[in-house]
Formats: C-alpha cells, structure tokens, sequence
C-alpha cells in the first residue's frame, strides 16, 4: 500500500499512550501504527516468521529440495526416515548411516535396519538431480524461457545418487522431504489465489451491497444466504466432481481454486457490506459529505482506506480454511490429483490403516498442514487485532 | 412473535426451491453421465467391447436421461414433493430414498451426538479458561484449542486409528462390531453402536470444541470485566453464584445464535471424516454416489443436508428472537 492512499485525517489513534513516549506517534502513518502494534503479538510475528521461510522454500523448491519431484529408486521403497548426525568425531561433517535391508520371508516386505559400518556424507550446496527455477510454470511460451536450470542443491548428500530420505520415502521409492517441499508449491498457493479471488468477489459485492442498498442489496445477501445454506463440504466434493480428470493440471489447479472460492467470497461480502454500512454514518464521512467532497472520492480515499486493513486481516484468517478444504478434496480423491502434487495428494497415499501402519511418516505431510494453518490464524489474529484501533 | 415464526417458516420454502436448482445443477455439471459412467467401467470389465449407439440411447431413454434439463428437473422435483420419492438410484438398481433416509438418520445421530459432546466440553472449559485466565490450564486449553481448529478432522482420524492399531491392537473403523453390521435394530444393535460412537463424536467435535472454548472464553472475559459484576461482587454475592447467574447467561447469548451454524459444520465435517473411519453416514455413499454420477442419491442428500442446515438456522433464528428482547422481528 502506498502512502498517498493515507489521508492524514485517518482516525488518528489520537492520545495513544506509548510506553516509548516518542513524538514519531503523531505523524505516524495508520500502517505504521499498526506495525507498531503488530510487533507486540509475538506468536503473529513468530507466525510470520515462519510463513515467510515457508513461502520462499516453496518459491527456491528445485534449490531447497534434495531430490527432484518424481526421481525414484526402486532400492529404496517404504524406506523410512533417516536421522542427520551433524557432527563425526566432533567435527562438523553431516551424515546419514546408510540402511542395509532384508526381505522377511514371511510377509516380503522389506526390512531396513541401520548399517552404522556406512556413513553417507552429507552436504551443502551440492550437486544433483536437475532442476529450474524461475517462471517455467506459466504456461505462456515466451515468459516460461525465464528460468535458469541448474544442479546445485542446498542440502543433500554429496555424492549424487547416494540415499539420502530425511522424511522416509514412498512406496515406489520418491523421496518424502523432496515432495513435501514440492507440494508446498501447490498447497502455500491455493490458499492465497483461492483468498485472492473470493476478496475481489467479496468486495465487490459487498461493496455493491453496501452502498446502493434496496433490492440490490436484498438481491446479493438472499444470494450470500441459500449459498451458505448448503453444507461447504458436501457442495465442494459436488463441484469438484464437475472438473474433468483428464484435464491438463494447470486447468485442475484453477478450477478447484475456483470451487474454494465459490464459496469463500460470501464471508468477505458480509465483511464489506458491514463495513460500508458502518462507515457510512462515522463522522468523518458524514463530514467530507457536508464538504460535498464527490461519493467516488468518499469511497476510494475515506472509507476504503480506512477499513483495508481489516479486509487484509479477514482474508489472512481465510486462508486456512482454503488449505484445509483443498487438503481434504485432494485426500479424498476430487481435487488435484496426480501428476500435481500438494498435501493433500501426498496424504491419499496414507488412507487405509495397513498403510499407515507399514509407513507411519506418510502422514508427515499432515504436520505441513496443521503448521501452515496454525501460523495463519496466529498471524491473523495479530493483523486483526493491529487492525483494531479501539484494542489495545 | 408467533407473525415472525411463520414469515420465517414461510422464507425456507422459497430457499428450498432455489437450493433446489442449485443442487440440481450442480450434479448436472460433470460431463457424461450415469451411462457414460456404466458404459466405461463395463468396457474395462470386458475388455474393451464396444456398446452400439443404440443401447447407450436405450438406456439414456429408459433411465429419462435424454429429456432436457427443466423437464428432468421438474419430474425430479415433482415426485420428491408429491410422493417423497428421491429417485431411481442407477448403481443400486432401487429407489434411492431407502438409503438417503437411512443414511440420514445415522447422520443425524452422530452430528447431534458430536454437538452434545462439543458443549459438554467446550463450555466449562471456556469459564474455566476466562475465570482462571493465563493459568497453566488456560494456557494448555488455549494451545488445544488452536492445535484442534488447525488439523482436519480426517487427520486426527487418521492419527487415532494408526495409534488404536498400533498400541491397541483395534480397529477403530465402523460404527458397528462385525456381528451387528447388518442386524436389524434391536437394544444390542444400539448398546453395540453407543460403543462405537464415541470415537467419531470426539473427533467431528474437536474441531468444533476447539472453536466453542474460544468463543465462550473471550465472551465471558467480556462481560466479567463490566461494572455490574463488580456491584454484586460488592454486595458480598458469592463467586460462583454470580458467575453463573449474570456473566455466564450473558456470555450463553451468542451461544445460541450459533447453534443453527454448528450443527451443519458438524454435518459437513462428518462427511470427511466418515469416509476416513467407514461410517454407515452420509460420507461415503455421497462420494461414491458422487464419483459414480449416481445423480439422484447424490442430488437427493444435498437436499437433505441442506435443509438441515436451514432448519438449524430457522431454530437459531427463533431462539435469539425469543431470548433476547433487544432483537427486533418486525
């Protein structure tokens, strides 16, 4: 957001009493008080922190990610989980004991015990599987030439090839760790594209809600209530069923982004169209009206200004509710489906108990989940409570 | 009051109908239909045989897939209001109401079993937590709180039945023991099922829980901090008596507004999570019914689920207006 937006008349947080008695509060901006506030919340600026770490390790996934998405070893199936020993002989040289492994002549299954006679030494910035970072995903032939390719990892092991599966692997032999990375991708963007369209929906028609009012009005919120009427989950799975399987993933992505935001939107109308109908009567509006300051400039420079920041904090506590929906349409089969891979696809392998139970650390990309969806409410919370100029 | 009762009765009739052709639609959207559906999965069964035109017209006629849309939609429609006849359930090969309604039924009573136990739970959690507010126990509760709103319920489903499995040795899946499953009902069936049923009402009613400790802890910090409770303080009102005459009943209001929304959550979070552990609900036949484009059970429990949600609004709606008198119902 830019400063020219910030009419100084923004209701100024006027005798705030600071501990830091500065004069800076005076002339501060309506986002740098909000900043100031939000500093205070430690679990949101711990959230945002680690949402941060997470949004880049998913941009730089090829770099971050030890293996490439679908490299496979057909030596290495259902192994499980490797621990990193950072220091050999007090010194600092990362490894992995390799696994020696053995069929049980029972059940041939495969039985990986740890072979401490063999150390895998791992490093940084090592060679390995090929990979490209930058715009190769847009789907537009000359913008997907803006990538560069390259082999350089940033932690894996230092001979290309050699095992290394820090969150176990699948049954085919892929590497968790990698893919986990991978489908952060898909699973970190839903949220924000699914957010991002039902705040243009929302606003918009909330916005037309709000302020022209009348059957207009009447119209968008009887709609806002019959949508809502019909339980998410089961309206999803439905809507889901309508996006072909054989289409190409990028349309998959998009179209179940559209079906979360289907529905999405109608809380953020009700935010708007609240908002707008509170605002109307404040002071300050009343007042540039009595100015005869014209409506457009009332909305673009008064009202919206002035209630954004808590539209960014209902769309932040959206956004969980987007990855959840989206983890459980992928889990159940609807959603994205293969080749893509998000949480919610690496979850499908873990549906029946016999698995789990062979291969508990499938159910890892859970914890991705529950994390990511925990570190948006707190940072929600904290927005919404910065946003609030009547909190302390 | 009783004038507001029925404008409010009189408004679902009118929502029913649109949702009904927003579910009709709905289902409608996937491409192909139930004969597509049946003429492929016979072909990879045979490998490969090819179905004449012919048959696949003669199907589509004979299961009234060739009309257009309104005239489907109103036959549908039609036979619902005036006979309560779901229709024709095309995998099942019979009507489809005998398994909506069964199905339903047990919906409803692990959705309602799920919200008695969410309040069991969340509200003395919530005034302990408001009352003994940053004590370890509000602060573990809180970190419960935040940890069950964040993980889907299919997750903690998922995790108990590895951990039952594993430790326990049983599986937890089903709502009934082996011998019970297709028994009809008798006192055993339902004792067998009691038994049962604690396992998905804790985990449809976490996630909800979580959500409820919350709501009640921060309303009650509201109204713990206003003047009166301070007067009755003063006048030497025991604690736990003015706790629960004033601040609690205050802080129950919004409560209720919420019932109405509660219990379609739970319904909606009851169908993931029954598909996970196998109940005999919802879950898994709209799924299948879903995935197999077996358009009328489909179509037939977005109805149902969905005037749920409608009549727990409705009774949302009446118990605010009668309880608190500040709303006005003209």
């Amino acid at each position: 957001m830019t400063d020219n937006l910030m009419p100084s008349s923004v209701p100024q947080a006027a005798p705030v009493e600071t501990t830091d008695a500065e004069p800076s509060i005076v002339v501060a901006s309506q986002w740098q008080l909000m900043w100031w506030k939000f500093r205070k919340h430690r679990m949101a600026m711990i959230s945002l922190i680690v949402i941060s770490v997470m949004y880049i390790v998913a941009l730089g996934a090829g770099f971050f990610a030890p293996q490439s998405v679908d490299t496979y070893s057909r030596r290495y199936t259902q192994a499980p989980p490797m621990q990193i020993h950072w220091f050999d002989n007090g010194v600092f040289a990362p490894f992995v004991y390799a696994y020696k492994q053995e069929t049980d002549p029972r059940t041939y299954a495969r039985v990986y015990t740890i072979d401490e006679e063999h150390k895998i030494p791992l490093g940084f910035f090592v060679r390995g599987d090929e990979y490209q970072i930058g715009l190769h995903g847009v789907p537009i032939s000359p913008i997907n030439q803006l990538a560069i390719t390259t082999d350089i990892h940033f932690f894996g092991a230092i001979t290309p090839g050699d095992p290394f599966y820090l969150f176990g692997t699948d049954d085919v032999g892929r590497d968790g760790f990698s893919r986990l990375i991978y489908a952060s991708q898909v699973s970190l963007s839903v949220g924000l594209v699914g957010v991002f369209l039902s705040l243009i929906l929302g606003i918009v028609l909330g916005a037309l809600s709000g302020l022209l009012g009348g059957i207009i009005d009447n119209i968008i919120q009887r709609i806002i209530e019959i949508l809502r009427s019909i339980p998410n989950i089961p309206l999803w799975m439905a809507l889901a069923t309508a996006v072909p399987p054989r289409w190409d993933p990028v349309y998959v992505y998009f179209g179940i982004t559209i079906i979360l935001s289907f529905i999405g939107w109608t809380d953020m109308a009700r935010v708007v169209r609240g908002k707008f109908l509170a605002l109307r009567k404040e002071d300050f509006i009343v007042a540039a009206e009595l100015d005869g300051v014209p409506r457009r400039r009332i909305i673009l420079r008064h009202m919206i200004p002035s209630f954004l920041s808590h539209i960014i904090a209902s769309a932040t506590l959206a956004i969980p509710g987007m990855i959840l929906a989206e983890t459980a349409l992928s889990f159940l089969g609807l959603g994205l489906r293969p080749p893509i891979v998000s949480w919610g696809v690496m979850l499908q392998d873990a549906m029946n108990i016999a698995t789990i139970n062979n291969m508990p650390w499938l159910l890892i990309p859970g914890a991705a989940v529950v994390i990511t969806v925990l570190t948006f409410n707190f940072l929600g919370d904290g927005l919404r409570d910065a946003a609030d100029p009547y909190h302390v | 009051m009783a004038k507001y009762i029925l404008k409010r009765l009189l408004y679902v009739i009118p929502t029913m109908f649109i949702i009904s052709i927003v579910v009709f639609t709905t289902i409608q959207l996937p491409p192909g239909d139930f004969v597509t559906q049946m003429i492929e999965s016979m072909r990879n069964q045979t490998g490969g045989t090819t179905w004449s035109p012919e048959f696949e017209t003669a199907m589509r006629d004979r299961y009234g897939l060739n009309e257009p849309m309104p005239v489907q939609y109103a036959k549908w429609i039609g036979n619902i209001l005036l006979y309560g006849d779901f229709g024709y359930s095309f995998q099942n090969s019979e009507p489809s109401q005998r398994i909506i309604w069964d199905r339903m039924g047990m919906t409803l009573v692990v959705s309602v079993s799920a919200f008695v136990f969410t309040w069991m739970i969340a509200l003395p959690i919530g005034v302990l937590s408001a009352v003994k507010q940053y004590s370890i126990a509000d602060y573990f509760f809180s970190f419960v709180g935040f940890i069950g709103l964040a993980t889907p319920g299919f997750l903690i489903a998922l995790v108990l039945m590895f951990l039952a499995f594993k430790y326990g040795g049983v599986s937890l899946s089903g709502l009934f023991s082996p011998e019970f499953e297709n028994a009809p009902w008798s006192i055993e069936r339902v004792i067998d099922m009691v038994k049962h049923m604690w396992i998905p009402m804790i985990i449809i009613g976490v996630g909800g829980t979580a959500g409820l400790i919350r709501v009640m802890r921060a309303n009650l910090l509201d109204e713990l901090n206003k003047p009166y409770v301070e007067t009755a303080r003063a006048k030497g009102m025991p604690e736990w008596k003015l706790l629960l005459r004033y601040p609690f009943r205050a802080a129950m209001n919004p409560f209720v507004s919420t019932i109405g929304w509660a219990l379609p959550g739970l319904v909606a979070g009851e169908a993931i999570v029954s598909i996970v552990l196998n109940l005999p609900t919802t879950g898994p036949v709209l799924l299948n019914s879903l995935l197999q484009q077996d358009m009328f059970v489909a179509a037939g429990f977005l109805m149902l689920l969905s005037l749920l949600t409608i009549i727990g609004t409705l009774i949302s709606d009446i118990l605010l207006a009668w309880l608190d008198p500040r709303i006005q119902y003209a």
